[in-house]
């Protein structure tokens, strides 16, 4: 990848719901290492946005391009490899917590790859928490402690990019900020790890992120 | 077959109908309310037979090819329509892809036990195609609608997790697999089911009915095992088939799961 390429940009990107545009004509590049807080009020289509980007839902109009490639050139779980999208509702599979964390490496873009309890069990020592942690069932596990779940299900893959879809909008102080050491922690590993984050808290937005995007409602103009 | 059996008379049939005339006055003797009900069921259900009677007849007389055809096509649409109808969400290609299932298995299957198996000359004697094409569609469609409502509540129901699956990087068919394989599990229940208290719990109508007309229960049976493998074959196939069609239909090349394309009827 050259240097000064955008890790990722978009052009002219356009949603449109039945009758209106929700967002369009959003232009924005960003840099490895981009920590982006993604804003605008309730119903601007953040989530969707963020859905879009992921390759979950489709876009109308515009072009998303990763690592200079454009989206439709990649395929998508190579694609989505690099790039995973955290939805503000976790959804865990039955069973333990280790076992839904070793799950991924089952899928066939993960194959050359490998389960690392170590290094799982070193990001829940930041938490204060121990290996009996792995051994819980996800059904008894509290909003905060499924969030960790979720994080550290992305987080072991090393993506190059996340996007947070209102991680804590239902968690107390002390999950959020455990949350937030772990992203921290993953980002200052390798500079070139880049986040985008959505919040309600714009404190936590002013801690985690360091640049903007703003998505206004459009009209249908 | 020769006829060592006791072919019943119009009277025979009137005798019957009268022990449901008993029930009937018993209905309105205790104000059971039971008897509008009753009444239509059996009115229906002569007519019905009746008219399938005279069907059955004229098309036993049939050797043109064409014919049987259209009448086992005939057949298959309306069990592919109503496999569908019991099903609580739809999507848009649902009916064609019932259909096409239901064709592909059922007269796939059939047409090997006809020609392979009971090697029948010529392979569609309707004496031979119909009935065994009937008790084909009849368990194929069960067992497709149950796998169609199954496979269509799963996605919507976890919807989050395979999502959230197909965000971590697996393709669409890594995240369907538990639904795909839940629902497939779920369509052969009754089949299974059946196979599995056949003889003990139940004694099958088909085995029955040749015992009825004379033949060595020995002989029977054997055509009754047949029979159910050959069901059970053009069910499982069937329910692989519409498993397959449906992903295709609601997940798209991008890997992305188009739940959008269902709705509730």
């Amino acid at each position: 990848m050259n240097f000064s390429e955008p890790l990722l940009k978009i052009e002219n990107l356009g949603r449109q719901l039945p009758n209106h545009w929700i967002w369009r004509n959003i232009n924005f590049s960003i840099q490895a290492g981009a920590k982006v807080a993604v804003l605008g009020p309730s119903g601007s289509g953040k989530t969707l946005f963020l859905r879009v980007l992921a390759g979950l839902d489709n876009a109308q109009e515009g072009e998303i391009f990763f690592q200079g490639l454009s989206l439709s050139q990649w395929k998508m779980p190579q694609f989505r490899s690099q790039v995973i999208y955290l939805s503000q509702n976790p959804a865990l599979l039955e069973g333990t917590v280790e076992k839904n964390l070793q799950y991924v490496y089952r899928f066939s873009i993960y194959r050359d790859q490998h389960y690392n309890r170590q290094r799982i069990l070193d990001f829940l020592s930041l938490l204060g928490r121990s290996s009996s942690f792995l051994k819980r069932a996800v059904h008894e596990l509290s909003g905060g402690e499924s969030q960790i779940v979720v994080f550290l299900r992305a987080l072991q893959l090393a993506p190059s990019l996340l996007f947070f879809d209102e991680p804590s909008a239902s968690l107390d102080r002390e999950s959020a900020s455990g949350l937030e050491t772990l992203v921290s922690t993953w980002q200052a590993e390798n500079e070139q790890r880049s986040y985008f984050w959505t919040s309600h808290d714009p404190s936590q937005l002013d801690r985690m992120t360091d640049q903007e995007l703003l998505l206004e409602g459009v009209d249908g103009k | 077959m020769e006829n060592n059996y006791i072919i019943l008379g119009p009277w025979q049939v009137a005798a019957a109908a009268a022990l449901i005339l008993i029930n009937i006055l018993l209905s309105i003797a205790l104000k059971l309310k039971l008897e509008k009900q009753l009444g239509i069921a059996s009115i229906r259900m002569v007519l019905q037979l009746l008219l399938v009677g005279f069907i059955l007849e004229w098309i036993f007389t049939l050797e043109n090819f064409i014919w049987i055809l259209g009448m086992a096509l005939l057949m298959a649409s309306v069990a592919s329509i109503s496999a569908v109808n019991r099903t609580r969400r739809k999507f848009s290609a649902i009916y064609w892809n019932s259909f096409f299932s239901i064709i592909s298995a059922s007269f796939l299957i059939t047409g090997i036990a006809l020609s392979g198996i009971i090697q029948v000359d010529p392979w569609y004697h309707p004496q031979y195609l119909i009935p065994v094409l009937g008790m084909v569609l009849g368990n194929t469609l069960n067992g497709i609608s149950l796998t169609l409502d199954r496979f269509m509540e799963d996605l919507s129901s976890r919807r989050n997790q395979i999502e959230s699956l197909l965000a971590l990087g697996a393709t669409r068919w890594e995240a369907a697999h538990e639904s795909m394989k839940e629902s497939a599990r779920a369509g052969m229940i009754p089949t299974i089911n059946s196979m599995m208290v056949m003889g003990i719990v139940s004694l099958p109508g088909m085995m029955t009915g040749q015992i009825l007309a004379g033949a060595n229960p020995m002989n029977a049976i054997y055509y009754q095992i047949m029979i159910l493998f050959v069901i059970a074959a053009a069910s499982a196939l069937g329910i692989i088939v519409v498993i397959l069609l449906t992903f295709r239909s609601l997940f798209n090349s991008r890997h992305q799961l188009a739940i959008h394309r269902l709705h509730l009827k």
